[in-house]
This record gives structure tokens, sequence and C-alpha cells, in this order.
């Protein structure tokens, strides 16, 4: 196992799938001469030049629709949003075009594009560029949705979009890029539709996707000190979701906590916490808890910004409130 | 005057016959309603499709269009049957009855819609284009759009990108003079559209809608270009009889305009070219006409024997694989 960032993890699976396969090419803003705007595109012009690796204008739109246009003609191209936030301005390319042109065509058009940049909040940006924006993707039919939390995950799910015959969307976190984890030697591919279960335990079951389930990890870490035995769910892909790892789990505890970093209101852990409400009624010893972001624009203040975010301690608040202990 | 030129005259007159008659006939189903929802009839501008499919190699080039696609659909190629049993929506039209008027599709033939969204087909068909230069197919691609979508950004960030990356990609605004109720002029900085091409560094080119040979002649230009890596821009001016959708009253202009472009109607025209040149032949229109009014007859018979659609297909043609749907247990 080699120890690797999660910047790093990203680079590395495109790399190998551009070098596997010639139809496999990257656009997005700077992601060429200036090595990508958060450096995971590094060395790739260098290693397959111009032709693959291409710096675009500043036009979400424009190049995300040329990327699902060389996506029906033959190409498998990887289209590098700088963040999640820009990508609004090119819902129409993906909402309208990409997640419904097989559908349109009667299954005549195959969609084999990945849409990628980093999603969820930074530090010190304020409201336009700390947002987390799963819901607006997680949405739609026609649409693959993943998001890894450790460099491992990185690496082996990105592969798998890069080979998916659908559009897949990958949320990445700026606040994980630097993040350094084990990641096999030999390729690997994570399957797209399977949560892992990093922590296991018999009391409390916590689900969090991406950058949280670092939190949700030191939550469990927390509580164990208390000797309560939670076991967290790294949902890794959100579009399919494992429902069956999230069901097998509260029916063994009884307990849930959902961790979503983004606002409540029709969020990914909304949807999760009315699942889980209505398939394990009968299991549930208490009600299902909800830990999101406050319902508030990001503020640009550090103190303000971190305590509108899930944290460890507001994860372990509502484990405990979920278990009708004291804090 | 030469064979091959006899030969195209009779080509496109019977490309725009073809498409006069399946419109006419698509009308009349609607009004019948075999045929629901937003259906944007092609009468008028009949020369800007059949003149580019002429000057096109099917084998290699590709052409992509807004809603208003039954005309490009088949002037591309594409089954007339299929198109119709897709506006009767029955399992046998091209998209299995869930694309509808708007969205036809046939990549065998290399048309590749059929677009809703107003001006979102343009980067989307850049992208082809990109396709075609990477691949090295020496294919071009045609992207038709209309007055309205020409201010959408999606055409200036896609013409921009063409540019900028040499893609061979013509860029034809079909300019009927109405974005549905709206007059082009009232919304336009512009009155020649031809002109936002220099924005772009591209060539840019105006030329008469109603004239089918004159769009011929302009889109060899224009894909001769576009194979040297030079993409271009052409306005077609040209006119709609019909309202925007079946749905529209048309209040907002007189009976006496659409009148008055009738008498430039593009079959009549190139019809006069041809008697002009000695190259009518009353008989081989007759029979044209024919063909075309049988076409559509005949269209319509299969749409209307055609079955509809099995419940079960709903959760069919969403994903390449073994397909998903959120909020099953």
């Amino acid at each position: 196992m080699a120890i690797m960032s999660y910047r790093e993890a990203l680079n590395r699976a495109m790399d190998e799938e551009m070098a596997r396969d010639p139809a496999v090419v990257l656009m997005g803003e700077e992601v060429a001469e200036y090595d990508g705007a958060y450096k995971v595109s590094r060395g790739l012009l260098d290693k397959y030049g111009a032709e693959r690796v291409l710096d675009t204008p500043i036009t979400e739109l424009g190049f995300t629709g040329l990327g699902v246009g060389a996506a029906i003609a033959g190409m498998r191209p990887i289209v590098e949003w700088m963040t999640h936030n820009f990508a609004l301005l090119a819902l129409d390319q993906v909402v309208n075009e990409a997640a419904k042109l097989r559908h349109m065509s009667g299954g005549r058009l195959s969609v084999p594009i990945v849409f990628r940049g980093p999603n969820g909040p930074a530090e010190y940006l304020s409201s336009q560029h700390s947002q987390a924006l799963a819901s607006y993707w997680v949405h739609v039919p026609g649409l693959k949705v993943v998001s890894p939390s450790n460099p491992a995950d990185a690496y082996g799910l990105l592969k798998s979009a890069i080979r998916d015959d659908n559009p897949v969307v990958v949320l990445e976190s700026e606040m994980l890029y630097s993040d350094k984890g084990e990641v096999p030697d030999e390729e690997t591919l994570v399957p797209i539709g399977t949560a892992a279960i990093p922590r296991t335990g018999t009391d409390i079951t916590i689900v969090a996707f991406g950058r949280p389930v670092k939190y949700a990890l030191e939550a469990a870490a927390t509580l164990q000190l208390r000797g309560i035995s939670a076991e967290v769910i790294d949902l890794r892909s959100l579009r399919p979701l494992d429902e069956p790892a999230i069901m097998a789990s509260v029916a063994k505890t009884g307990r849930a906590v959902v961790v979503d970093e983004s606002w409540p209101a029709a969020s990914v852990g909304a949807y999760i916490a009315h699942r889980i409400a209505s398939e394990r009624f009968d299991s549930l010893d208490a009600p299902v808890a909800f830990v999101s972001s406050e319902d508030v624009p990001m503020p640009y203040n550090h103190t303000l910004e971190l305590a509108v975010q899930p944290s460890a301690a507001k994860i372990v608040a509502a484990c405990l409130r979920t278990l009708y202990l004291e804090e | 005057m030469k064979a091959a030129d006899r030969a195209l005259y009779w080509n496109l007159r019977n490309e725009m016959t073809r498409i006069r008659h399946f419109e006419e006939t698509t009308g009349q189903m609607y009004g019948l309603r075999k045929i629901g929802g937003f259906c944007h009839l092609y009468n008028g501008q009949e020369a800007v499709a059949a003149g580019f499919s002429a000057a096109l190699d099917h084998e290699r080039d590709y052409v992509l269009t807004g809603y208003r696609d039954h005309g490009h659909a088949l002037a591309a190629g594409m089954n007339p049957d299929e198109i119709m049993a897709e506006l009767f929506g029955k399992i046998t039209g091209s998209s299995r009855g869930k694309g509808g008027s708007m969205h036809l599709f046939d990549p065998k033939q290399h048309f590749l819609g059929g677009n809703g969204i107003v001006g979102a087909q343009i980067p989307v068909a850049v992208g082809v284009a990109f396709a075609q230069k990477y691949q090295k197919t020496g294919g071009a691609v045609v992207v038709f759009f209309g007055d309205g979508a020409i201010h959408q950004g999606a055409f200036h960030e896609a013409l921009n990108l063409a540019k900028i990356w040499n893609l061979p990609a013509v860029l034809v605004c079909e300019n009927n003079q109405w974005g549905m109720g709206t007059g082009w002029k009232r919304v336009s900085a512009v009155d020649d559209f031809s002109l936002m091409a220099s924005a772009y560094g591209v060539r840019g080119e105006r030329v008469d809608g109603m004239d089918v040979l004159a769009i011929y002649d302009a889109a060899q230009r224009a894909l001769a270009d576009a194979r040297d890596g030079r993409p271009v821009l052409i306005e077609a001016r040209t006119y709609r009889y019909k309202g925007h959708s079946m749905s529209d009253p048309q209040k907002y202009r007189t009976r006496e305009e659409v009148d008055e472009y009738k008498k430039q109607d593009p079959i009549y025209l190139l019809e006069q070219v041809m008697k002009e040149a000695g190259l009518w032949d009353e008989a081989m229109a007759q029979s044209q006409d024919d063909e075309a009014e049988s076409m559509a007859t005949k269209a319509v018979a299969f749409a209307e024997s055609s079955a509809e659609p099995a419940l079960h297909t709903i959760y069919e043609d969403i994903y390449a694989g073994e397909p998903f749907f959120m909020g099953r247990a």
C-alpha cells in the first residue's frame, strides 16, 4: 500500500485511464498549463499532450456541453469544474442533455462522461464558494453521483466513473485534497453503488458521505470512550444508493443519525432519513436524527462558518439524543 | 445545364416536397389529436434542410437541430414511419415513444437530435465536431438553431470554442423571423446575424433561406471551410408559415405578412428556376408529389397500426447497464 493524497489519488486514476483508453480526454479551466486550479491534473499535459488535456475558456455551459457532444460521438471526456459552485452555470447541459439524451433517443445514444470537481464548504470563501450541492445532481434520474471520502475511494471511484457508460458526477472536496491515506499499489476499481463500513458497531448507525465521514469517525471514537459502539456507513455513492447496507445496519442498531454538509431541505441526508424511517420503522428505537449545515448561506468569518457546518461534536450530540443519554 | 445539375434540382425539389407533405400530414394528425404536446412544423423553411442535406457527406457528417426537427430528420434520411410513430407516441417510434416531436434521433443516419432547450444543441454539436477532429474522421457537423437561440450564451460560448480549437462545425441560424411570438428585430442588437461571426473571428454569411440553390452553394462553401478547421456561421433568412407550435393563435402577425412570404415559397421558387432552365417535367413533378403523399400516408398507417409502449418501458433507456431507481426498497 502506498500512502498518497486524495489529490494524487485522483490524478493517478485519470493518468491510468488515459493511458488505458485513448478516448479519454480531460478538459476544463486551468487543467493543462496551470496543472489544475487544485493541482489535481498535475503532469497530465506533459504526459498526454494538448490534444487530450485541454484548457477551456471560462464558459462552464459551453465546455460542459462540448463534453456531452464528444461523449455521444464516441469519446469519454472528463470535464473538470473548478468547483461545483460554478457548475451551476452548466446545469442545463447536465440535467437536460447528459441525463436525458439516452432516454429521449429511446436508448440510441450513450453519454459516457465524467463531471468532476470540488464540492462543499472550503474556508474563508463566503457563500458563493462554499456550497454543498450534491442534491442538485442526486435529484436527477439518468445521472450517477459519487462522493469519495478518502484517497483510496477517490482513486477507485474515479476509475469506475471514467469506465462507466453513463454520465457520472464526482463530488470531490477541496478540504480533502491534501488528506493522505493508503491506496492499493495494484490497479483497483471501487464499484459505483456500494457503501463502505469504515467502522462497525452495534448501538447506533451514523450515515455520512464525503468530508463529513471524517467527523463521523471522530464522533464514533469519542462515543467509544463512553462505551457506545457506533457503526459508520460511508455511502461513497449517492446515486445509486446502497440502501441494503444502510438498512442492514439500522436493523442491527435500531438507531440512526444521518449527516450531510448541505442545507437541510431537499437534501440527500433528508432523503436518507426518510428512507430509513419508511423502511426500518419497526426496528427503530428512536426517531432518525439529522445533522446538516445550518439553513443559511456560508459566512466568511471562520468561527461563524465552522458553526454553520456539521462537526464531530454535533454528531456526538445527535447520537446521545438518539440514545436518550445526557451530554 | 449539366446532367448533374438536373439531378440535383430534382433531388432538392423532392426533398422539400417530402418535408412539406409530411408536415401537412403531421398538422392534420395533430388536429385529430393523434399527436399531442408541443409540435413545431417546418413549413416554409424546407429549403434550409434540403439545401444543406444535398451538400453533406452523409457518411461522415453529422446534423443536430432544435425542436423544429421533422424536416431535418427526414433530410438526414430518417425513416418517415419511425418519425410519425414517434409523434404518435408508439413503441415503434424512433425513440420508442419517449421523445416525441422535439426529440427525434437516429445515430445511424448521423442525426443527433432534436433538442427541446433553445440553443442547447449548439455546444453539444461543437462537441461532436471536437470528436470528429480528435478521431480524424474528416467529418463535419452542421447545427441548426433559430433566431431566438442566437442570443443564448450557449451559442456564443460554443462558437468561441469552435474557433479556438479549429473545429469542423457549421452553425446555421434559421432566422424565421419569429422567436415564438417575438419579432426577431425587437430582441436583436444587430439586423444581420452573420455579423455575429466577426466577434469570434470566423466567417459569417447571410443567405436567402427561401432559395434552396443559394443555401446549397453556401453549404458547400461552409462545409469546405469547416473541414479545413474553420468554423462558419450562416444566417439563413427564412420564414415559417405555421405558428410557433400547433397551439399558437398567431396574433402577433398578419395574414398578409404570411401570404407575402408564401409568394417566395421555396418549392415554388425552385420550380420557376427549373422552368426557366427548361428542366421542368410535369409528369416527373406529379410523380414526386404522389410519392411524397404516399410516404406520409404510409407513415400514418404505420403509426396507427403500431402498439402503444408497454408500461414497463418507463423503466428502460435511462441507464446503460443495470438500471436502478431511487425510492424503491
